[in-house]
C-alpha cells in the first residue's frame, strides 16, 4: 500500500507559485483531507479532479482560507504563498484573499449593478485613487473577462439580469478586479450550458499569462483541455499529481487509472 | 332541558343509528365479506351520519339564529308611535316586550298562572309588573296594553315558530336517515361522498374566516355611514380640533388624533428598527449556533407579553423615569422642566418601540437568512470582512424584505391600543414636542365606547368612523408590505 500513496513530483521548482506541506484538514471528527503534498505552479493551470467527497473542494478553499467561516473545520500542515505560510498567526485571512480570488460554482453575481459588481473589490481594497481609475480597472478586468464588448452599454443593469455564462464571467472580471495572483475556481462551469463553458474555458486559458489558476472540476475532459497540470484527489489523498497528459495517457496510480476509465467516481 | 337540547339530542342519537346500520346494511348485501364492498365498511357509515345529522343540524342552527329576527320584525310592526315615550326609542319598548314575554313564560314554569289564564291576561284587570316582579323579572314602569299585547303576539310566535323547528328538523333527519340507509348497498361510492363531504368542511371554515372579515368591515361601515349622516364629512376629515361634547355640537376631526398616532408610530419606529435590526445582523450573522438558539426565543418573549402590561410599565416605570429626566425643576437630573406628566408621546412611542422590536427582528432574521450563502461566500471569496459583507451584500439583497417587516411593525404600531392608552395621555392636539401628553385614534374609540353610550349620537358613532380610517389605513400598509415581500421572495427562490 505505501507505493499507492507516493506521488510523482514533477514540477519546474523555479516557478513554484503555493507550496503544501502535509495537510491535514478536519471537520469535526472527520478527517477530510489527509496529508496532501503538491507544488503549484504559476502561470499554469492546475485542475484538481476526482469523484464526488474526494476533498478536491476542501482543498481548495484552504489555499484562500475559505475554511475559516466554517466553525467545525480545522485545517493542520503548512500552505505557503510566495515562500509566505498562509496559516501563520501574522497574516490577516481578509487581506490574503484578496490576493487569492475564488469564483465559486455557482455564479454569484451581488444584487448591484455589473459595474458596482466588479468595483467591489477595489472599492473595499482602496484600489483606485478617483473614479477615473475606477472605470479603469473596471473596464480592464472586463475585457480581461471577455464580457467587456457584451456589456459595456449597460454597466447600470443588475448583474443578476445576465445570462449563466455572463454572470460567471462577471463573477471572474470581480475576482481579476482585485489584482489577485492566484485564482481558483471551484467546478466554474458546472451550473453553464456547454457554449457558456466554452467561453469560460476559453478564457481560463487566456488567464494563465497573469495568474496562477487552480480549478475544480468533475469533468476529465474539461481537465484535459484546459490544465497543463492534473492532481487527482480520491477519499482524501492526493494520489497523483503531475502533467495533464501523462495523468490521462499514461497514469502510474491504479486508482487514477480506474478512476479516469470510469470504473470508480 | 330544553326543547331544543331534545331536538339535537334525538338527531344526534339517529345520527349514531345511521352509522351502525349503514354499516351494516352494506355488509349485509356483500355477503359479510367486505372485499366485494366498493369502500370500507366505516364509509358507508359516515356517508349515512353525514346525510342524516348535517342537513338537520345545519336547518337547526339557521332557524334558532333567523326566528328571533323575522318575530322581531313582526312584532315590531305592532308597536304604534304613541307607545314611545318622549326620549325613548322603538328599541327600548322592543327590550321591554321582550321582557314582559321571557317573564311570562317564567311565570307559567313556575305554576304562578296556567296557560289560559296567561293568554287571557288584562292589563286593566291584573297588575303585570307585579305579577312579573314576583318571579324575579324587574320591569321599569307598568305594562301598557298596547306593550302586552305586542308581548303576548311575541309568545305565540315564537311557540309555534318552535313547534315547526321541531317538525321540520326531525322530518329532515328521519328523511336523510332512510335515504342514506337505503342507498348503502355494496356497489354504492360512499368513500367519494365522504371525501366531497370533507372538501365542503374545509371550504366552509375557510369561508367562515372570510365572511367574518367581510362582516366586521361592512358592520363598520354601516355605522360610519350613520356617522356622516349625522356629521360632516369634512369636518371629520379635515376639521382642526377634536372635541367631543355630550349635549352636541362636537368637533370631531380625526387630525389631531392622526397627528399623534403618526407622531407616536414614527418614536417607536425609531426604536424599534435600529435595535430589531441590528440584533438580527447579530443572531443571523455572529452569533454561533448556541448563543441563537437561546437567544432568538427570548427575544420572542417580548412578543408574548399582552401590551397591557406594556402600558403599565410606561405608566410606572418608564414615564417616572422621563418625567426624573426632563422634569421636576432643580431636582431633575438635568434641572430642566419640561415634562409634567407620566404620560407624553416619548413615554408612550419609547415602550411601544420595546414591544415592535420582537416583530422587526424576527421578521429580518428570517430574511436575512434567505439570502443566500454563495453571495456572502463570494464577497468573502473577494477579501471583505464581515460587516463589509452586510453593509454592501446582505443588507442590499435583503433591503425589501426588511422594508416589509418595518412596515408590518408601523401597521402594528398604528393599530396598538393599551399601551397608548395607559401612557400617551387624552389631550388631542397638534404639538411637535414629545415630551407633551398626546392622544390616539385607537384611544379615543376607546373612550367614546366605554361608559354609558348613545348609539344615535355622532359622539359615539365617530369611533366606527375612526376604526375604519384605522383599518384602511393599516390594511394599506400590511399589503404595501406583502407585495415588497412576496416581490423579494421571488427574487432567490
Amino acid at each position: 500500500m505505501k507505493d499507492l500513496n507516493t506521488q510523482e513530483n514533477v514540477v519546474d521548482t523555479e516557478n513554484v507559485k503555493i507550496v503544501a506541506r502535509n495537510v491535514q484538514v478536519y471537520y469535526g471528527d472527520n478527517h477530510a483531507i489527509k496529508d496532501v503534498n503538491v507544488e503549484i505552479e504559476a502561470n499554469t493551470v492546475t485542475a484538481f479532479i476526482g469523484p464526488s467527497g474526494c476533498g478536491k473542494s476542501t482543498f481548495l478553499r484552504c489555499i484562500n482560507r475559505m475554511n475559516d467561516t466554517i466553525d467545525i473545520c480545522r485545517v493542520e500542515g503548512d500552505i505557503l504563498i510566495d515562500g509566505e505560510d498562509i496559516y501563520d498567526r501574522r497574516v490577516d485571512p481578509v487581506q490574503l484573499r484578496a490576493k487569492v480570488g475564488m469564483v465559486f460554482q455557482k455564479p454569484n453575481p451581488f444584487p448591484k449593478s455589473i459595474f458596482d459588481n466588479v468595483a467591489y473589490g477595489p472599492r473595499i481594497h482602496g484600489l483606485a485613487q478617483n473614479k477615473a481609475d475606477l472605470n479603469i480597472i473596471v473596464e480592464s478586468a472586463l475585457r480581461r473577462a471577455a464580457i467587456w464588448e457584451e456589456v459595456k452599454d449597460r454597466l447600470d443593469a443588475p448583474g443578476t439580469g445576465l445570462s449563466g455564462g455572463q454572470q460567471q464571467r462577471l463573477c471572474i472580471a470581480r475576482a481579476i478586479a482585485t489584482e489577485p495572483e492566484v485564482l481558483l475556481m471551484d467546478e466554474p462551469c458546472s451550473a453553464l450550458d456547454p457554449i457558456a463553458t466554452a467561453q469560460v474555458e476559453e478564457l481560463i486559458d487566456e488567464l494563465r499569462e497573469n495568474y496562477a489558476v487552480v480549478i475544480v472540476t468533475h469533468s476529465m475532459q474539461q481537465a484535459a483541455r484546459v490544465s497543463q497540470k492534473t492532481a487527482f484527489f480520491h477519499l482524501g489523498n492526493l494520489v497523483e499529481y503531475g502533467e495533464t497528459a501523462a495523468i490521462f495517457t499514461n497514469p502510474t496510480d491504479p486508482r487514477t487509472e480506474s478512476y479516469i476509465t470510469g470504473r470508480i467516481g | 332541558m330544553g326543547t331544543t337540547t331534545i331536538v339535537i339530542l334525538v338527531i344526534l342519537a339517529l345520527t349514531v343509528l345511521a352509522y351502525s346500520v349503514a354499516r351494516n346494511r352494506a355488509l349485509a348485501g356483500a355477503g359479510g365479506d367486505r372485499r366485494k364492498l366498493h369502500s370500507l365498511p366505516t364509509y358507508y357509515g359516515t356517508n349515512a351520519a353525514m346525510f342524516t345529522g348535517v342537513p338537520a343540524l345545519g336547518v337547526l342552527v339557521i332557524w334558532l339564529l333567523a326566528q328571533p329576527m323575522m318575530i322581531e320584525s313582526a312584532v315590531v310592526k305592532l308597536i304604534p308611535d304613541s307607545v314611545i315615550a318622549e326620549g325613548s326609542s322603538v328599541g327600548l319598548v322592543m327590550s321591554d316586550v321582550r321582557r314582559v314575554a321571557n317573564g311570562l313564560d317564567i311565570v307559567i314554569r313556575s305554576g304562578g298562572m296556567t296557560r289560559e289564564a296567561a293568554l287571557a291576561l288584562d292589563t286593566t284587570t291584573t297588575d303585570v309588573r307585579a305579577a312579573l316582579a314576583a318571579v324575579g323579572v324587574a320591569l321599569g314602569s307598568d305594562v301598557k296594553p298596547k306593550v302586552l299585547s305586542a308581548a303576548q303576539a311575541h309568545r305565540q310566535q315564537s311557540s309555534s315558530g318552535r313547534v315547526w323547528m321541531i317538525g321540520i328538523t326531525l322530518a329532515l333527519a328521519l328523511i336523510g336517515f332512510a335515504i342514506s340507509v337505503a342507498i348503502s348497498k355494496p356497489d354504492f361510492r360512499a368513500r367519494n361522498t365522504v371525501e366531497r363531504g370533507i372538501l365542503a368542511l374545509l371550504i366552509l371554515a375557510a369561508s367562515l374566516a372570510v365572511l367574518t372579515t367581510v362582516g366586521i368591515v361592512f358592520s363598520m361601515l354601516f355605522e360610519s355611514i350613520n356617522f356622516f349622516r349625522l356629521h360632516p364629512w369634512t369636518d371629520f376629515f379635515f376639521g382642526p380640533k377634536w372635541a367631543p361634547n355630550f349635549r352636541g355640537n362636537s368637533d370631531l376631526s380625526i387630525l389631531p388624533l392622526l397627528w399623534g398616532t403618526l407622531y407616536i408610530s414614527a418614536i417607536a419606529l425609531a426604536v424599534a428598527v435600529p435595535i430589531g435590526l441590528f440584533a438580527a445582523i447579530y443572531l443571523s450573522e455572529y452569533a454561533g449556533a448556541k448563543v441563537r438558539s437561546a437567544a432568538k426565543p427570548l427575544i420572542e418573549i417580548l412578543a408574548g407579553i399582552p401590551t397591557i402590561v406594556y402600558g403599565l410599565f410606561a405608566l410606572l416605570t418608564v414615564g417616572p423615569m422621563l418625567v426624573n429626566i426632563f422634569g421636576r425643576g432643580e431636582d431633575g437630573l438635568l434641572g430642566v422642566e419640561w415634562m409634567s406628566g407620566a404620560t407624553a408621546v416619548l413615554t408612550a412611542g419609547l415602550v411601544m418601540g420595546i414591544m415592535l422590536i420582537p416583530f422587526v427582528s424576527s421578521l429580518s432574521d428570517d430574511i436575512i437568512n434567505a439570502v443566500p450563502q454563495s453571495l456572502r461566500d463570494g464577497s468573502y471569496g473577494l477579501g471583505a470582512t464581515q460587516s463589509e459583507t452586510i453593509r454592501q451584500v446582505v443588507l442590499p439583497a435583503a433591503l425589501p424584505g426588511i422594508v416589509g417587516a418595518i412596515l408590518l411593525a408601523a401597521s402594528r404600531a398604528i393599530g396598538e391600543t393599551m399601551i397608548v392608552v395607559l401612557g400617551a395621555g387624552a389631550i388631542a392636539k397638534f404639538s411637535g414636542n414629545p415630551l407633551e401628553a398626546m392622544t390616539t385614534i385607537t384611544t379615543r374609540i376607546v373612550s367614546q365606547l366605554t361608559g354609558d353610550t348613545d348609539f344615535a349620537s355622532p359622539e359615539t358613532l365617530v369611533a366606527f368612523a375612526l376604526g375604519l380610517t384605522l383599518f384602511v389605513l393599516t390594511l394599506g400598509l400590511n399589503i404595501i408590505a406583502l407585495v415588497i415581500v412576496r416581490k423579494y421572495r421571488e427574487q432567490y427562490d
